[in-house]
């Protein structure tokens, strides 16, 4: 069980300090959660969406590493006037280059954060009708959300109150 | 200079540290409270450490020259101070490593190895630094032996009936911490040498005694345990250096063959300047001994209880009383270890924590886990310090800056308290 190297770059420990788009929003059109606090990472994405499905505003919340706060606060600033197609586009990947790079164990923190979004525009369609170009089955994102999710309960199962003589091998 | 490779998309990033550095900026004051994972060298040290790296006792003391003898006589000193410091009888029992991790390896490796003749039962607790419980369960349990971890309760006190059923004929080795190393809980291990004795007398019982040497009385005769684990670095020492205390007569087979100088159990060159700093170290405190503990008493209460009183969603990890007194760990709710460390950093205070985003597994800290904390309350975990050179000073810092970190992460959290 090593430590981390963890020398996060300057952007991510920029965003970390003075994270733009902070908080709960109030008159969001939709929200949406990924992940588990069991597992020591959540964020909610918050949209406001305007005329011609065009993200006028985003914020974020997160409870999770630096890494976690930089990701979610930056994809906040990346889908703002996007339409949620545009947005719907934007991977993991887009996140860590956007970022100027993050550690190899912090690429979930990227995950999660388009996993967020992408249910949140999910759940924007539901009311409204699915357009065509909303594929029908979960992107790797959205599955990664729900895998970290199911992590969540495992973990609490097992390693529930004083269950030592059981633990890990 | 140190460039870290971030690989994004199909490219490769290269952040430079000395920038991430520099946005830490100038902090209105440095308090370094992560004792558990490295320290500084206190400046007595340093001093008595220096002539020895260049101008004297330089020499191989197994050689016969004048370096060398000079070397010899200053590691017999150094044996005989911490023959008496630990209370064993004879400089032979005391064992320079390179570290705790190796005293540790060579303790259970040793020891399991020396007596396998005698049983396949190893007993260690749920609560050992890793370089007792990775050694049992990646090394020791593939050679074939039996590794039992007992219990503890939410203090982090073990469980006397588990350890007494544990051992058995079988048993040849046992190996519990006099203090545990993330929460501070002073084990009863008088009674725990006393209990294994009465069910098997052969077996060996080792205990690491890093974080009990130089912060609660020790005394390996008094303790009745066979082999005892000390550390330099978290007495304000160097590191690099550890000592194994082997009483005579306990089977112990070396891990590491080479030349062998003055110890028996670790072959290579004896590293003076190392064994004179650590040997400074304890002398430093044991020179003052209550002066020094009843003063890391006071911060780690004044620490302690500020944080408690002063920051809702906290929990107290470990026990109240009989209690390490340099040990401070407390689970900050709604809270992310990782980001308050960081958080810390950025205002100038040097923490850890046992959340699982400082670790490669997704799992929190295996201490935390077996006292029962939840996942969500250990990944907002904090581990502190305090040593005899911190000040009242450095405390009232931490207790200023400490709850306007929280603040600023709980309020970026979409948990809500409770």
């Amino acid at each position: 069980m090593s430590r981390v190297p963890l020398p996060y770059g300057p952007k991510v420990l920029e965003l970390f300090r003075n994270p733009k788009n902070a908080g709960a929003m109030e008159d969001a059109t939709v929200s949406a959660t990924a992940g588990s606090p069991i597992c020591g990472d959540v964020i909610a994405i918050y949209l406001k969406i305007g005329e011609g499905d065009v993200i006028e505003r985003a914020t974020f919340e997160s409870y999770g590493c630096a890494a976690n706060i930089a990701t979610a606060s930056i994809l906040t600033e990346m889908v703002k006037g996007k339409t949620l197609r545009e947005a719907w586009e934007i991977t993991w990947r887009d996140i860590a280059e956007e970022l100027g790079g993050l550690p190899s164990i912090k690429f979930h923190c990227g995950t999660l954060a388009v996993g967020a979004l992408r249910r949140a525009i999910r759940a924007y369609y539901e009311k409204r009708g699915k357009p065509p170009w909303l594929p029908e089955e979960a992107t790797l994102e959205e599955k990664q959300a729900l895998e970290a999710e199911r992590m969540g309960e495992i973990l609490s199962r097992r390693i529930g109150g004083g269950d030592v003589e059981r633990s890990p091998r | 200079m140190y460039k870290y490779h971030g690989v994004i998309g199909f490219g490769v990033a290269m952040f430079s540290v000395e920038e991430l550095l520099k946005m830490h900026g100038e902090a209105e004051r440095e308090v370094y409270l992560d004792l558990e994972n490295s320290a500084p060298v206190a400046p007595e040290v340093l001093e008595a450490m220096l002539p020895y790296f260049s101008e004297k006792a330089y020499g191989n003391p197994s050689i016969t020259h004048k370096p060398g003898w000079m070397a010899y006589d200053v590691i017999q000193r150094a044996l005989e101070n911490f023959r008496r410091w630990l209370g064993a009888s004879r400089v032979e029992e005391i064992n320079f490593t390179p570290g705790e991790t190796e005293a540790n390896n060579l303790a259970l490796i040793g020891a399991a190895q020396g007596n396998k003749r005698k049983g396949r039962r190893i007993v260690i607790s749920a609560i050992e630094p890793l370089s007792i419980l990775h050694v049992a369960e990646h090394i020791l349990k593939p050679l074939g032996f039996d590794v039992v971890k007992i219990p503890v309760d939410e203090e982090g006190f073990i469980d006397l009936d588990s350890l007494d059923e544990a051992v058995n004929g079988e048993t040849i080795l046992v190996s519990l911490s006099a203090v545990n190393h993330e929460i501070g809980t002073i084990q009863p291990l008088r009674e725990a040498v006393e209990l294994v004795r009465d069910r098997n007398p052969e077996a060996v019982f080792h205990t690491d005694a890093s974080d009990a040497y130089g912060r609660i009385p020790l005394d390996v005769e008094r303790l009745g345990v066979d082999m005892a684990t000390v550390s330099s670095y978290k007495i304000l020492g160097p590191r690099g250096i550890a000592a194994l205390y082997v009483r005579e007569g306990v089977e112990v087979k070396r891990l590491l063959e080479g030349q062998l100088g003055t110890q028996r159990l670790w072959p290579g060159v004896e590293n003076v300047p190392l064994i004179v700093g650590f040997q400074k170290a304890s002398e430093l405190i044991f020179r003052d001994f209550d002066g020094k503990t009843s003063h890391m008493k006071h911060l780690r209460d004044q620490l302690m209880d500020g944080i408690l009183n002063s920051i809702s969603g906290t929990l107290l990890n470990g026990p109240r009383e009989e209690r390490a007194p340099d040990n401070v760990n407390i689970s900050f709710l709604g809270c992310e270890g990782e980001a308050l460390t960081i958080e810390l950093s950025l205002r100038g205070v040097y923490v850890s924590s046992g959340s699982a985003c400082t670790r490669r597994l997704l799992q929190p800290s295996h201490v935390l886990t077996a006292i029962g904390r939840r996942p969500e309350e250990a990944h907002g975990s904090i581990l502190m310090k305090v040593s005899w050179l911190h000040s009242d000073k450095d405390v009232d810092y931490v207790l200023r800056v400490l709850p306007e970190a929280v603040e600023r992460l709980r309020g970026l959290s979409p948990l809500k308290e409770g």
